[in-house]
């Protein structure tokens, strides 16, 4: 016995053109907590699916526990006693906790005596670990935290000494996140492994023993959690000093010039995804929408946007009402002035396959500058997105590249000049910087204040609740479709995390 | 990921992967001809030569190809909104009553140049009509355009019977078709074209549709990449979300690019109607329409694409009788097998060979960067 749990020697992967992983090496300590911190895109996703036996390695060895392996699948990976926990669940929503723990680790063909056999070691791992769930509760019953402490009970199920989790505070409320945090602890103490992937360097700093940094598909460096410091990960991260504070003025808002009036949005179910929300937003003014993922920030910022229909309300927009109900259209709001940055810049923002400058009018390709006619005026387009270029520093400044070509922080500067560059009044962002690299989320986040500066409304929606309380001059707290509470940015996150996990809302609500 | 997704060159993407997707269908026929004990290089030559051996031959493929790049236009026009028109058949073959009404009025008096433009306007308006009511049934009811256009096959086919035995037929007449056209029903050939080369058009059917064909797929082309419709056809069919996000409204785009798809498929009409029988006859689609949807799959649905595909199907269609005439244990149902597999590897197993072409180009890009980056 070693007192190395895991080693990666070498480790190469190539997927087509894109190099993902470069010659990595990764020791990690038995009974530690590793931390793998870099930004999206870096490899961090790939080297872990190496390990977990997703892909296969071009070239390089996997060492655990002294003895040299081949993952060649998942089923090869647990036998290693490797264990993982996604990102996004990989749990049967209408299946009970019992039936997803044992799923695939059946002992027999007759289930009942599986079942017998499964739940007896179940209690043991609950109490042994302190991870208490109800075994016939159903998963689509569990909030999140427990769904997500339902695929750490299945991973130890499977007898697993190392533990893999990718992302895991994602979904999760501070509170959650602190109590996962715990367990974390806990199952080191019981000489567990664990990796954590993550882009949150708070996280990192709160619970590794040791943190690793990936940048570009390379491990750039290791160090011990207790003799670094945020700047040099982050600077590790991005490679150059980067600047994590947020600089801003005194805010001086105007007039209301958006207002939001007893909105009520249903998803396609039926269910209430928005319930009787109201609120204004001032000229020169950053309103901050903070809550956990799925509790109707989507649905509203869709809606007030024109793309979805409300069930009842409206907006006022420059002082114009407009039931949101009806035919708003996203092309009638833009020309009332109202710009919005979507979540999902994949999918509803961008069209990946266009070039540059198709996307740079996307919206806006009804603007008699953009035409002749019914024809497209390519050189105007091409010339418009070559200023948008210089202007943002959008790389490579090449407006005929393919978009799925840029890189996330690229890509969400494309839709930021395409949206801000047309000086609306209204401005609405959703998570500005997710999947954004660290130094354009300092120039993402300039960037937002200098509209405010000039007067602009702006709706900012993110679930990361460090962004929200830098940026924002007012925040409104949303959980389960309502607005639970209005604070100043300098609310404490602790006070802000009640909020958002509903336990302080439901009282105010009361009052 | 922040690198760059591994993308091909045009030339490897646009050249090389079609090449070698019809190599290995090829090849793949030729272990069929192997089969019924036939010399698959025998096959061969009488499929080149008797697509391409004489100027008769080689007119006979374009005006096959005539036909497949209408379809393969309709087909690909209708997928750049991500819509899949299997209708081009039906749509075609109602056209083709725009072209008979318009002969059966104006041949006896008017010269070809004023009865073809109105034929034109005819199918364009009757392939439209048929392609209209499959898109409205979507974009208002959400019945799946799929399911509708195969539907609308079927009805255009009980239709044409229906209207060719009761109400275009000549009195008297024991076939189900219109009458003969006179001289103004009947469009010139292109005899002076294949001349230009020293080749004799012989017997061959080649006529002036095909310019009209040529035409039209420079109008999709500008269309598609030039015009704002052609741009939010785009947006719709790459990502119907972000169309949703720009007020792209998918009610007026579906029903809009039905339309257009229906009237170039109408168009196909001209070429059999008025180019080669001079009557309406039942049936005078022979697939076409389906050929179409191989030929969009082929040409990567670019007008630059569709007419080399449309060619490669042209000479399927005259090579293969060809074969079919010249060794009689391949039959006509083996060259549909020969058609069959074309389909499969240039259409269903189109990205089958991409990824290792990628590792290649990959393996290339690291032994040699800086050609690889001129390559890209």
């Amino acid at each position: 016995m070693s007192d190395i749990a895991i080693e990666l020697r070498g480790i190469d992967k190539s997927f087509g053109l894109v190099h993902a992983n470069r010659n990595i090496n990764l020791t990690v300590r038995k009974g530690t907590i590793h931390g793998i911190i870099g930004e999206n895109g870096a490899g961090k996703s790939t080297l872990m699916s190496i390990l977990y036996g997703f892909y296969q390695a071009d070239r390089g060895e996997i060492v655990v526990d002294g003895k040299t392996v081949t993952i060649k699948d998942p089923n090869a990976a647990i036998a290693s006693g490797i264990g993982m926990v996604h990102q996004h669940f990989m749990l049967v929503e209408n299946f009970t906790v019992l039936e997803n723990v044992m799923l695939g680790a059946e002992d027999s063909q007759i289930l009942n005596t599986s079942i017998a056999k499964a739940r007896v070691e179940l209690k043991r791992l609950e109490k042994e670990y302190a991870l208490e769930v109800d075994p016939d509760a159903l998963i689509e019953e569990l909030p999140v935290g427990l769904q997500q402490r339902v695929e750490i009970l299945k991973a130890l199920y499977r007898k697993a000494d190392i533990l893999i989790l990718d992302e895991p505070t994602g979904v999760l409320t501070p509170a959650e996140a602190d109590h996962l945090f715990r367990i974390l602890g806990q199952l080191k103490d019981q000489g567990k492994t664990i990796i954590l992937i993550t882009h949150k360097l708070r996280e990192i700093m709160a619970i590794t023993d040791e943190v690793s940094v990936m940048r570009r598909g390379e491990m750039v460096a290791t160090r011990p959690t207790a003799e670094t410091s945020v700047e040099e990960l982050a600077e590790l991260m991005v490679g150059r000093r980067v600047l994590l504070r947020v600089d801003k003025g005194e805010a001086n808002p105007g007039a209301v010039k958006f207002s939001v009036k007893n909105l009520t949005v249903r998803d396609g179910r039926g269910v209430t995804m928005v319930d009787n929300v109201s609120f204004d937003i001032r000229a020169g003014e950053i309103v901050g929408i903070a809550g956990v993922a799925g509790n109707g920030q989507s649905e509203l910022l869709e809606t007030i946007s024109g793309i979805r229909k409300a069930v009842s309300g409206s907006v006022d927009l420059n002082g114009t009402p407009i039931d949101m109900t009806g035919n708003a259209d996203p092309r009638d709001l833009r020309d009332r002035g109202l710009a919005h940055v979507p979540e999902d810049r994949h999918h509803v923002g961008l069209v990946l396959k266009f070039e540059e400058s198709e996307n740079s009018i996307l919206g806006y390709h009804h603007d008699k500058r953009y035409l002749n006619g019914v024809f497209l005026n390519i050189d105007a387009i091409r010339a418009d997105a070559e200023e948008k270029i210089q202007k943002y520093d959008i790389r490579p400044p090449n407006p005929r590249l393919r978009t799925a070509n840029f890189s996330g922080g690229n890509q969400q500067k494309i839709v930021l000049a395409r949206e801000m560059e047309r000086g609306p009044d209204v401005l609405i962002i959703g998570q500005p910087t997710r999947g954004v690299d660290v130094g354009a989320i300092e120039f993402i986040h300039k960037r937002i204040i200098e509209m405010r500066d000039q007067g602009k409304a702006v709706l900012l929606v993110s679930v990361e609740l460090d962004e929200i309380r830098a940026l924002s001059d007012r925040i409104l707290v949303m959980f389960a479709g309502r607005i639970v509470g209005e604070r100043a940015p300098d609310a404490t996150e602790g006070e802000l995390g009640l909020l958002m996990a509903g336990v302080e809302g439901r009282k105010e609500a009361a009052e | 990921m922040s690198n760059p997704y591994a993308k091909l060159p045009g030339w490897a993407e646009y050249g090389l992967i079609p090449l070698i997707n019809l190599v290995v269908a090829f090849m793949v026929a030729g272990l069929v001809v192997l089969l019924v004990g036939e010399n698959p290089l025998n096959a061969a030559y009488h499929m080149i030569n008797g697509a391409f051996g004489r100027g008769e031959y080689i007119g006979f493929t374009l005006y096959y190809a005539t036909t497949f790049i209408f379809t393969g236009l309709s087909v690909a026009v209708a997928f750049h909104a991500g819509l899949f028109n299997i209708g081009s058949e039906g749509q075609a073959y109602i056209g083709g009553i725009g072209v008979a009404l318009a002969c059966l009025w104006l041949d006896k008096t008017m010269p070809w140049f004023i009865v073809f433009p109105i034929a034109m306007f005819g199918s364009i308006f009757f392939g439209a009509l048929w392609a209209f009511l499959p898109g409205w049934l979507q974009a208002r009811r959400g019945s799946h355009i799929v399911i509708t256009t195969i539907m609308f096959n079927f009805i255009a086919s009980s239709l044409m019977v229906y209207l060719l035995t009761r109400v275009l037929k000549p009195l008297g007449s024991m076939a189900p078709q219109t009458r003969t056209f006179a001289e103004g029903g009947q469009l010139p050939k292109l005899d002076w074209l294949l001349s230009i080369f020293g080749l004799d058009i012989g017997n061959a059917p080649f006529n002036i549709s095909f310019l009209l064909a040529l035409l039209a797929a420079f109008g999709v082309w500008v269309l598609i990449w030039r015009t704002k419709l052609g741009y939010e056809m785009r947006t719709m069919g790459h990502s119907p979300s972000a169309a949703r996000y720009a007020g792209i409204s998918e009610t007026r785009i579906t029903i809009v690019v039905m339309m257009i798809s229906g009237g170039l498929a109408g168009m196909m009409a001209l070429n059999p109607i008025m180019g080669e029988q001079f009557r309406m006859q039942l049936d005078f689609v022979q697939g076409a329409g389906f050929v179409g949807i191989a030929v969009a799959l082929m040409g990567r649905s670019h007008p630059a694409g569709i007419i080399p595909a449309a060619i490669l199907f042209g000479m399927l269609y005259q090579g293969g009788a060809e074969i079919a005439f010249e060794m009689p244990a391949i039959s006509r149902d083996m060259i549909v097998i020969i058609q069959g597999l074309v389909i499969l590897f240039a259409g269903a197993l189109e990205n089958m060979f991409r990824p290792a072409i990628g590792r290649g180009f990959a393996s290339f890009g690291q032994r040699f960067p800086v050609a690889a980056q001129k390559g890209a």
